[in-house]
């Protein structure tokens, strides 16, 4: 027998089953097909001022920053303000993502380069998937468009937040993500980021800027 | 060769650990957990129900575990992904150790994992001259101490602040001697600095996984620090190695079980990190692992589905139990001597080392129940612990003095009549012996107890006595 075998078998010896029993089989496939939701906390609901409200809160609870702008064309100008007031380089790397590519870096004196990161990156820039209000959290999406190496190896992480994408629960992304990626698919892989990694392994002293980014600035654009 | 067992000598760890002074000043710095804790449920007027419904899901998971584990191989394998079945820990060093020959593998670097110690990962591939590089900044300080985890989230909770700069001093001899590390700060970049460097120089990234999703064949990990997310992006291989019972059914089910892990764990809503990765990169993907393997452990599991000690195949290692418990936190993690410590420990390590390994550690316990009032699962880990004990009984494991004592309290425990005389006659010797003071400072037979506090004297009448006298309700 496979590993594999002897272990199923040994599951379902422990289980009194033998596999083969349909209602077993019928209750698996309807939660799978169905995933019913359970409990979901209150506190991110609401209209999507509320949720925008709560969003905020909840990431500055988190240790991120953030800062609002009124449209997608106001993103670099805001960029280059938060990184000249951090004293931090006017270098920038971002992925394909088409939101992103739209936006007037021109205008600025940062300078742009594209692709993943290779730990040489001090600045990065992403288009957040989605938000979810509930714990402030951003849910990025791997991909061409924003490569999940720059959540990770800069030292500054910049993720840019549509108001519309701003959901009340984790719920909600999965939906939206089952939507996108269609039933039982995921992109290779999803981060959800809630605040600037850290780390409290000496003597329980929070520090921050552990293996991940030292500093997370979100913009959320056309909420204001 | 997996994690050294001194589970055994469960009394003298104890001791020495009760004796070890810079183990006791960790201990007592590292008591943060329960107030973050309670803010974090205060903040959630949902929790309580969460905690029902993250038990009704993983009761349901394990009722079917044999129909989602397909379900869940299904969907790997339709990522691209491959599973790998290890029946016990030999199996999945194996298994691991095959994978990194066949690509020759020199350097790996390891998210934090629970599963890598219980099958000693790091012990075998050193034997195979593999380099294993922990990320995890606790898990990096013990590795270069060449300790095990003390706690199953906060693994260097027994290192003081100090003891870490010496240690770094030691390990990172090319950096200039004289350079400042008084503050914990410069410690974390300092190992920043190090490990930055064998992330990106891995050939393989091994990390564990919260869950495991059946929907979408999705492994989940959970970290603050973000090396478990660089050790599964950078190499070009990402080996998972998880139990049976991480299974869950659904994303959505997966939500319920975040919102109560974090919050149990450090007190935080969400951690900062949680990660779910589904197969290797994909062809438009520029970055992330050629390849994604899962070694799935039984390791006993299996074995303890549909039984007496099934609850505990709910755990999700928060860490709550052992934050909440006096016994934990009077002698630490290395203590229970092996690799699941506290009250979760207490009755894990039975299951999967046997009565006759780990059946001292049922003992540990006064019995508090903050452990089982703080489990967002739910496991009543006392009266499991209550299980173990009783089996040690009856396999004649316990200790002479434990098993005559118990004797000499059965027999006249059973004789109603004869255990009021006797305990009547004992409270007034006892009470008169101790007049004077009212408290005795030594006692014959109880010298362990005297040594470190006095016995209050009695006042003379059993409480069955003045029950009687007060109200006359004893039958």
């Amino acid at each position: 027998m496979t590993a594999r075998d002897e272990i199923l078998a040994s599951v379902r010896r422990s289980l009194h089953v033998s596999g083969d029993e349909a209602p077993r089989r019928a209750a698996v496939a309807a939660r799978l097909a169905q995933a019913p939701i359970g409990i979901v906390p209150a506190r991110g609901q609401g209209d999507a001022a509320a949720r925008i409200a709560t969003f905020k809160i909840e990431a500055a609870r988190t240790a991120a920053t953030i800062s609002e702008v009124a449209s997608a064309a106001d993103v670099p100008a805001e960029i280059a303000r938060y990184l000249r007031e951090g004293n931090m380089p006017a270098t920038l790397r971002m992925g394909a993502d088409a939101r992103l590519a739209a936006m007037p870096w021109a205008a600025t004196t940062i300078e742009v380069s594209h692709g993943p990161s290779d730990g040489h990156d001090l600045n990065a820039v992403s288009a957040a998937f989605a938000a979810v209000a509930e714990t402030g959290s951003l849910a990025l999406a791997s991909g061409a468009e924003n490569p999940t190496t720059l959540n990770f190896l800069p030292d500054n992480h910049i993720a840019i937040v549509f108001a519309e994408d701003v959901a009340a629960d984790f719920e909600t992304v999965f939906a939206r993500l089952r939507a996108e990626y269609g039933a039982g698919s995921l992109p290779r892989t999803l981060n959800f980021i809630t605040g600037p990694s850290r780390s409290a392994d000496i003597e329980q002293t929070l520090m921050f800027g552990a293996h991940g980014p030292r500093r997370l600035h979100i913009v959320m654009v056309g909420a204001a | 060769m997996s994690a050294t067992v001194t589970t055994p000598h469960f009394k003298e760890n104890v001791h020495e650990a009760l004796g070890d002074a810079r183990l006791q000043r960790a201990l007592n710095q590292a008591r943060n957990f329960v107030p973050r804790r309670a803010e974090a449920v205060a903040r959630l007027p949902e929790f309580d129900a969460l905690r029902d419904s993250a038990r009704d899901i993983k009761d349901h998971t394990l009722a079917h575990l044999d129909l989602y584990l397909e379900a869940y191989q299904c969907k790997v394998e339709e990522f691209g992904g491959h599973v790998h079945w290890a029946r016990d820990a030999a199996e999945a060093r194996r298994i691991f150790l095959d994978l990194c020959k066949a690509r020759g593998a020199k350097a790996v670097t390891k998210g934090k994992s629970m599963i890598s110690e219980e099958i000693g990962l790091n012990a075998a591939m050193e034997a195979e001259g593999i380099e294993a590089i922990e990320t995890d900044l606790g898990e990096y300080i013990i590795q270069l101490r060449g300790e095990t985890p003390s706690h199953i989230i906060a693994p260097a909770i027994h290192v003081t602040r100090d003891d870490v700069e010496a240690d770094f001093r030691k390990a990172h001899r090319d950096l200039p001697a004289g350079r400042d590390l008084s503050q914990p700060e410069q410690l974390l970049a300092e190992a920043r600095g190090i490990l930055r460097d064998k992330f990106l120089g891995a050939d393989i990234g091994v990390t564990g996984a919260n869950f495991l999703i059946a929907e979408t064949g999705t492994s989940i990990i959970v970290t603050n620090e973000g090396n478990g997310d660089l050790t599964q992006i950078l190499p070009k291989v990402h080996v998972v190695v998880g139990s049976l019972e991480k299974l869950v059914p659904t994303l959505n089910d997966a939500a319920q079980l975040l919102r109560v892990l974090a919050r149990s764990a450090t007190g935080q809503d969400m951690s900062v990190y949680t990660t779910l990765s589904t197969g290797p990169r994909r062809p438009e993907d520029p970055d992330g692992p050629e390849e994604y393997h899962v070694i799935l452990l039984d390791n006993g599991r299996s074995g303890m589905l549909g039984g007496q000690f099934e609850d505990m195949l709910r755990c999700i290692r928060c860490g709550a139990c052992m934050n909440h418990c006096p016994v934990y936190q009077a002698v630490g993690g290395h203590a229970y001597g092996w690799v699941y410590p506290g009250p979760m420990g207490a009755v894990l390590t039975p299951s999967l080392l046997g009565v006759a390994e780990g059946g001292q550690l049922p003992n540990a316990s006064t019995f508090c129940g903050r452990c089982e009032q703080v489990c967002p699962m739910r496991i009543p880990l006392p009266n499991m612990m209550r299980h173990w004990r009783e089996r040690e009984f009856e396999r004649h494991l316990s200790p002479a003095a434990v098993r005559y004592g118990l004797g000499f309290w059965a027999f006249f425990a059973v004789r109603p009549t004869l255990y009021r005389l006797a305990t009547e006659l004992a409270m007034r010797t006892l009470s008169l012996a101790g007049r004077s003071k009212g408290r005795f400072s030594w006692l014959p037979f109880a010298g362990g107890w005297t040594k470190y506090r006095d016995l209050a004297a009695p006042q003379g009448a059993t409480f069955q006595a003045q029950w009687r006298a007060k109200s006359g309700a004893v039958k």
